[in-house]
């Protein structure tokens, strides 16, 4: 299902929580929201999903719009909200076929949905008990399952590893990414391995605003436009001041930071490297280069440089 | 109405799941037994055939114990979130409220089902006026109606459940008791409205068996507008 968001704005009182937003989801991709709290991530998903309407603009899915069509939309989408809220008192099983008759499945097909979802979200030995007795893992199981028995062609995960423990986390990933092979799928996050691992696409939003939207990799390149090297020479005569002077003198190179002794940090001028200079530099004065590599600037860096 | 009907069935089942079902139908059985054919003015004091003491005692019992039951019905979908899950499924906020409606007030006839056997017992010891017990009974399901209404409308407007019931009781017992009161405390077209306003006037008319469509005209428009506003309070969510 593709989706297209345009002026997308949600205002709390006098706060802007969602603030102009416009992007376009295609068909089939796994889109990653990614900001710190209070972004404006969960806002523009219950917009997406029909739970609230938005302040101004609009959202349409294979030419449906949220404000004029939201029972057509309400069936095409799975939503798991934020900290997973279900039905406590009930069994896992009648509240799965309660999601499915509630979302209209055709009564011959709900009990094959059941067996099926029971089977994907590994719910098989809990399928008897009431919610209220299972772990936290097995709940957010028990949300996925009833976020897609109705075979959605979008699914929207608002933080849906939060609270998780890592073998769960890394399960539930799994699974998020296994549907993604068929689905669209919508989720939020703010943590970037977890974006990074599961999805194709990243928008990071900060403030109500998109910063940056892309492929993990495109995102990362954006941010190390400049190449930045890992420098350690040995010297005998431990003269690393005249070091670092020569390599400040090279055309290429923009700044240098001293890390320790004999190792430094170099940045190069944009578009350049500074690789073959370093390399010719030490042969040229008898040193030794012990170390040259290049820094790959982690997500986690264009994360903080673009909403802080 | 399919999903109406699904969200009262679960509804229902959580009733009686949880016992409250069970401990409502029995309290009430019990308080509307014992005042019937044991306690005050019983049925053989007044020597008649007659169900008139049992339902002005569940008139006033079903008024207390509706807030209990509805209070709990969106509140705690306010408040634990679930109403999150449920609005974003495909069904609209009237259908919600309609579905949680039906679930307490099936609850409710099922509780006056329990009370035939007092139909059958006092219709075995005298001749019975069945025109006056069945408007007995049609009152006070409409009565109850009216009341669950009011309850969930109560219950959406919270996420506190004793707020709820609070709100609940205190607008029913306008309908219940207070309208009546200021009806004879005061005179002319202002006695009348409130005459009118009072659930009580109306509950009496029907059951002495008088099935006016005024009463009935009554009781359904506290029940749809309770139920409308119910549905525009879940929707403030959308309010822009």
């Amino acid at each position: 299902m593709a989706i297209t968001v345009e002026n997308l704005s949600k205002v709390y009182g006098t706060q802007r929580a969602v603030d102009n937003i416009s992007f376009e989801i295609k068909t089939g991709e796994v889109v990653g929201f990614l900001g710190p709290n209070g972004a404006g991530k969960s806002t523009t998903m219950k917009i997406i999903t029909c739970y609230m309407s938005a302040t101004d603009g609009s959202v349409s899915m294979d030419g449906f719009s949220v404000d004029d069509q939201p029972d057509e939309i309400k069936k095409r989408i799975g939503y798991l909200p934020e900290n997973n809220p279900l039905y406590l008192e009930m069994p896992v099983i009648d509240y799965l076929r309660f999601c499915a008759e509630i979302q209209g499945v055709e009564k011959s097909m709900i009990s094959s949905r059941m067996h099926e979802m029971v089977d994907k979200c590994g719910l098989e030995s809990e399928k008897h008990k009431i919610i209220n007795e299972l772990s936290k893992g097995f709940r957010q199981r028990v949300g996925l399952a009833q976020a897609m028995i109705h075979e959605p062609e979008l699914l929207v995960l608002d933080e849906p590893t939060t609270g998780l423990d890592p073998n769960q986390i890394v399960e539930i990933r799994k699974l998020i990414k296994e549907l993604g092979k068929e689905k669209t799928v919508i989720l939020s996050s703010h943590i970037l391995s977890e974006v990074e691992a599961t999805c194709d696409r990243i928008l990071i939003i900060n403030k109500g605003r998109i910063v940056a939207d892309g492929t993990s990799d495109m995102l990362r390149q954006k941010a190390t436009g400049n190449e930045v090297l890992t420098v350690t020479i040995e010297d005998e005569k431990k003269n690393w001041e005249a070091i670092g002077k020569n390599l400040l003198a090279l055309s290429s190179v923009e700044i240098i930071s001293n890390l320790e002794e004999g190792s430094f940090s170099v940045q190069s001028k944009p578009d350049v490297t500074s690789k073959k200079q370093i390399f010719d530099m030490c042969v040229k004065n008898g040193w030794y280069l012990t170390e040259l590599t290049g820094v790959e600037t982690k997500l986690e860096d264009v994360f903080r440089e673009l909403t802080n | 109405m399919d999903k109406i009907w699904i969200i009262a069935k679960r509804e229902l089942d959580s009733y009686f799941d949880s016992l409250i079902a069970y401990l409502m139908i029995i309290i009430f059985l019990a308080l509307s037994g014992f005042f019937t054919w044991w306690f005050g003015n019983n049925i053989f004091i007044m020597n008649q055939a007659s169900l008139a003491t049992f339902f002005g005692i569940s008139y006033w019992t079903l008024f207390f114990f509706i807030p209990a039951i509805t209070m709990r019905t969106l509140a705690e979908e306010n408040k634990s979130g679930t109403i999150e899950l449920l609005s974003t499924k495909a069904v609209s906020d009237f259908q919600i409220v309609t579905g949680k409606f039906l679930g307490s007030f099936i609850l409710i006839c099922i509780a006056l089902l329990c009370t035939i056997p007092y139909f059958i017992t006092v219709a075995w010891l005298g001749p019975l006026d069945f025109g006056a017990t069945f408007g007995g009974y049609l009152g006070l399901l409409f009565a109850s109606a009216a009341y669950i209404s009011i309850g969930i409308l109560a219950s959406s407007s919270t996420n506190n459940q004793i707020v709820a019931f609070l709100i609940a009781l205190f607008v029913s017992l306008f309908f219940h008791l207070l309208f009546d009161i200021l009806a004879s405390g005061s005179s002319g077209t202002l006695s009348s409205i409130f005459n009118y306003l009072s659930a009580r006037t109306h509950f009496e008319s029907l059951s002495r068996g008088v099935i006016d469509s005024r009463d009935i005209i009554y009781f359904l428009s506290i029940l749809i507008g309770g139920l409308v506003m119910a549905s525009m309070l879940l929707s403030k969510r959308n309010w822009r």
